[in-house]
């Protein structure tokens, strides 16, 4: 039992949520009161978080045995480095989106509900990643996975969010049944539910394949791994955005965190087999492509983020596959290297895509829409929104200077080095899930050019576009906080990678900082960040900032030199004298020609239908529809929920036998359990 | 009396308890089904008395004291009432055929003999051999409330069951204690009053005693709802 400042701000970080949980619902009748306090609350923890998280990855955590839990099993919590870097992540999620909340839930009816799961959900994450023995965790994890079904239905009088969510409640009981399974094999192993006692165990290949599979399952289903995403499109949409954010943000990151916990600190490295890094490296790769193919035709803005969070995911998932196969090919500090680029787009991601989130959401706020047709010219009504929704845009598309570009760089720098190192395996698969993650980077840069354009440049499409207002202070500084971050990550790596590297020092044993390696990153070499030597590769993010400042600067003061004046006119319309905003590229005008290249993938349901009222030629309206839906929905959720109906519909009908039936079913099972036993 | 003198006697009339249970299943009657269930009361009555008498445990002469009362005359005598009153006493009605029922009974007491083979060999009591006869005894009772219609034959069915464990505790360990054997007693002898109130009510509510009737009329009210 080691105590120590980290792990004491992070329990006060619990405790705080406990009392938000407690004491906001309370105040039911002053609605301005419960807000202020709701938000205020929860961003104390998420500071909280923010500061544990940072402190225990710098001067290390502890452990703490609480009194109360099961009677033989008192709750085991531990604060360590992989522990310290989720709860940095989680922290620095949570604070903007509380402050956020303040503006978005100010005209929200039902506070109540929000008031409570809110605040369980984030300290069933924060349990989550304390924990340290098995009970504990599925404790905190069943907390979150419950309370975050309650926030998915919070507007739960439109059917469609009912469905949703018992989609998602139903797949994160599946999710939580096979990590289950994989706790069970451990403790089979080891005999005890303690993490400490796990780590010690060692489990024949066999049992640890096991193991990892279905934790790989269990937890890649809580990621929305493709092909076990089928909830995340769905649910992410209809929950409130503050919601959606921290969703998207950081509870797939905590399905991460599982199961990097199982994985890596439980049965740890040594244990790896090549297929398992294999196994991850194609779940990655299918995902990240396919996540942002499904991205790219979606009109609805918030699902087409929840489809990108399946393309991060993937991403995240390339990194850590990668660095689980140097690792069982014992090359540990590239693993190192692999093991940190995962965890840097892990907190980028968690950052860009809450900020995505909440952009989408004061969108939403001002317009009551998330229909992207409908919308248009916004970066002239909400200018401040348009500019932070920019800088999410520019990370998630993996363009320096911001934080996407070093994280996906990083991992292609693995990737680039896993071939020199021979085996013929390692150069069979590797450059293939680089060339998936380079086409990811591609389409996505390609969706978040039409999700700007589409969305906020251009003409308004409709009357709520054209009406919409830019939304509240506590709202721009929410998003302002994490646009803040992307930049600061994008522009001084150097100085965060050591922070990060305390974590493969825990799990693996090496680190990057350190001098032995031959190939340090220093953290007072902060202009230049070489994560393997000089000579292979290095990218200086400040000279690139300042390099784009200056080409900006010059380009402006070409083109607009002092003294002359903007000259606004009519845009040339060929010649046309009427123009409609209807005549702009829409969202699935500009996804078209990708619909035509990948029409095998995406197998899309395309009807158009021209009126021509006065002459065969004169064509009077054209009506085009496209539906695309996701392939894994219409060939693996519908075969196996109508396999499961039908096998229901069948019980069903033994179930309503008569009384002889069921005597004849105790005989038979008398008679079985005698053969049995006897 | 010598002890295998006294094994004999109780090996006889285990015999004649599984003859009785096959009785009960081949019955067409429902006053003859009645009346070997009776039978079987006294005969296991009788039953614990030798073992009361041959092993010296005297608790077991209240056993079999109250067996016969309660067993032998008071059961039998309450559900004849019932008979009486519903004016059911005409046919038993089988869901299976009785050759086929019979097949399957004798079967079923094979299956029950070679169960219980290799748990006799470790017995040292007297009454050994009828363990195998009581858990055959123990399904052919199951296997008659399987495949009757009528509620009654099914009541009996469940009461030939507890007569058939009540010989299977004498079997294995010269009785169960005194108070277990009064508290499963009076349970039998409640469940009976129930099950008679029950036929009043369901004869009353439904008009017929036919479980499928009283299914259909359950079902249809479900959907009426």
């Amino acid at each position: 039992m080691t105590q120590s400042l980290a792990l004491n701000v992070s329990l006060l970080s619990c405790l705080t949520v406990i009392i938000a949980a407690i004491a906001a619902p309370m105040l039911q009748h002053q609605r301005t009161i419960q807000r202020a306090l709701l938000c205020c609350l929860v961003g104390l923890a998420g500071i909280f978080s923010c500061v544990a998280g940072f402190t225990g990855l710098m001067y290390g955590g502890g452990s703490i045995l609480l009194p109360f839990g099961l009677p033989w099993l008192p709750m085991h919590l531990r604060l360590d480095a992989l522990g310290a870097f989720f709860l940095l992540v989680i922290g620095s999620l949570v604070l903007p989106v509380a402050i956020y909340s303040q503006g978005y839930l100010r005209h929200e009816k039902r506070l109540t509900p929000l008031a409570i799961f809110l605040p369980l959900f984030i300290l069933g994450m924060m349990g989550v990643v304390l924990s340290d023995d098995a009970f504990t965790f599925m404790l905190f994890w069943e907390l979150m996975s419950v309370s975050s079904y309650f926030l998915v239905t919070h507007e739960h009088q439109h059917p469609e969010n009912r469905k949703a969510g018992f989609i998602y409640l139903l797949m994160a009981h599946m999710a939580g049944l096979l990590i289950m399974g994989s706790f069970a094999t451990l403790y089979a192993t080891s005999g005890s539910f303690e993490f400490s006692t796990m780590r010690d165990a060692q489990l024949s290949p066999l049992w640890a394949s096991i193991a990892f599979l279905l934790a790989g399952f269990g937890f890649g289903t809580k990621a929305g791994v493709v092909p076990m995403h089928g909830w995340l499109p769905d649910a992410h949409p209809v929950a409130p955005s503050n919601v959606s954010a921290l969703m998207s943000g950081i509870m797939l990151k905590v399905a991460i965190f599982g199961f990097i916990r199982i994985t890596w600190d439980l049965m740890g490295s040594g244990d790896f087999q090549w297929w398992w890094g294999a196994l991850v490296l194609a779940a990655g790769s299918s995902s990240a492509v396919s996540g942002v193919l499904m991205a790219l035709q979606q009109h609805d803005l918030k699902r087409l983020l929840a489809y990108h969070s399946i393309e991060n995911i993937g991403i995240i998932l390339i990194g850590l596959g990668l660095a689980m196969l140097l690792a069982h090919f014992d090359h540990n500090t590239l693993a190192a290297l692999g093991l940190i680029a995962a965890l840097y787009h892990t907190i980028n991601h968690a950052l860009f895509k809450g900020l995505l989130f909440m952009g989408a959401g004061a969108v939403l706020h001002s317009t009551g829409s998330r229909n992207m047709e409908a919308m248009g010219g916004l970066i002239h009504r909400m200018p401040w929104t348009a500019a932070l929704f920019l800088v999410a845009c520019i990370s998630i598309s993996a363009l320096p200077p911001f934080n996407g570009f070093v994280s996906e760089w990083l991992i292609f720098q693995t990737a680039l080095m896993a071939p020199q190192l021979g085996g013929a395996l390692l150069t069979a698969i590797v450059p293939f899930s680089a060339a998936m993650l380079a086409l990811a980077g591609a389409l996505a840069a390609t969706c978040f050019v039409k999700v700007f354009g589409v969305v906020f440049l251009g003409h308004a499409r409709s009357n709520i576009a054209a009406n919409a207002k830019e939304v509240d202070s506590w709202m721009l500084v929410g998003m302002a906080i994490p646009a803040l971050c992307c930049l600061l990550l994008g522009v001084l790596p150097a100085i965060f990678i050591p922070i990060i590297d305390h974590v493969p020092q825990l799990l693996l044993h090496t680190s990057l900082t350190s001098a032995a390696n031959g190939q340090a990153i220093d953290a007072t070499q902060w202009l230049w960040l070489t994560p393997i030597d000089a000579a292979h590769a290095s990218y200086s993010a400040p000279i690139i900032l300042f390099g784009i400042l200056l080409l900006g600067g010059v380009a402006f003061w070409w083109l607009h030199p002092k003294g002359t004046t903007i000259r606004r006119s009519k845009m040339w319309s060929c010649g046309n004298p009427h123009t409609h905003a209807r005549m702009q590229y829409n969202a699935t005008s500009f996804s078209q020609p990708l619909r035509r290249i990948f029409t095998d993938l995406y197998q899309p349901d395309e009807h158009e239908h021209a009126e021509r009222h006065e002459h065969p030629l004169l064509t009077t309206r054209v009506k085009y529809v496209v539906h695309v839906s996701d392939m894994a929905v219409k060939h693996l959720y519908q075969p196996i929920g109508h396999v499961t109906l039908w096998v229901a519909k069948a019980i069903r009908h033994e179930h309503q036998r008569g009384i002889h039936a069921y005597l004849t079913y105790t005989f038979a099972t008398v008679l079985l359990l005698l053969a049995v036993f006897a | 009396m010598s002890a295998s003198f006294a094994q004999q006697i109780i090996d006889g009339m285990a015999a004649l308890t599984l003859l009785i249970s096959f009785a009960l299943l081949a019955q067409h009657r429902m006053l003859s089904v009645l009346h070997w269930f009776a039978a079987q009361g006294l005969l296991l009555a009788a039953t614990a008395a030798v073992v009361a008498y041959s092993s010296g445990e005297h608790e077991l002469y209240i056993s079999a004291i109250m067996t016969f009362l309660l067993k032998g005359l008071l059961l039998p005598w309450m559900l004849w009432r019932v008979i009486r009153k519903l004016h059911v006493h005409r046919e038993v009605e089988p869901l299976m055929n009785s050759g086929l029922t019979v097949i399957i009974a004798i079967t079923v007491t094979l299956f029950a003999f070679h169960i219980i083979q290799p748990i006799e060999v470790t017995s040292d009591l007297m009454t050994r051999n009828s363990m195998a006869i009581a858990t055959a005894c123990v399904l052919l009772s199951m296997l008659m409330m399987i495949t009757r219609k009528k509620a009654i034959t099914q009541v009996i069915g469940f009461l030939a069951v507890e007569n058939s464990l009540f010989f299977a505790a004498i079997g294995a360990t010269n009785g169960m204690p005194l108070v277990v054997e009064i508290g499963i007693a009076f349970d039998v002898l409640i469940a009976a009053l129930i099950f008679g109130l029950f036929f009043f009510q369901i004869r009353n509510t439904f008009d017929s005693m036919e479980i499928d009737t009283l299914n259909a009329s359950l079902i249809h009210k479900d959907e009426d709802e």
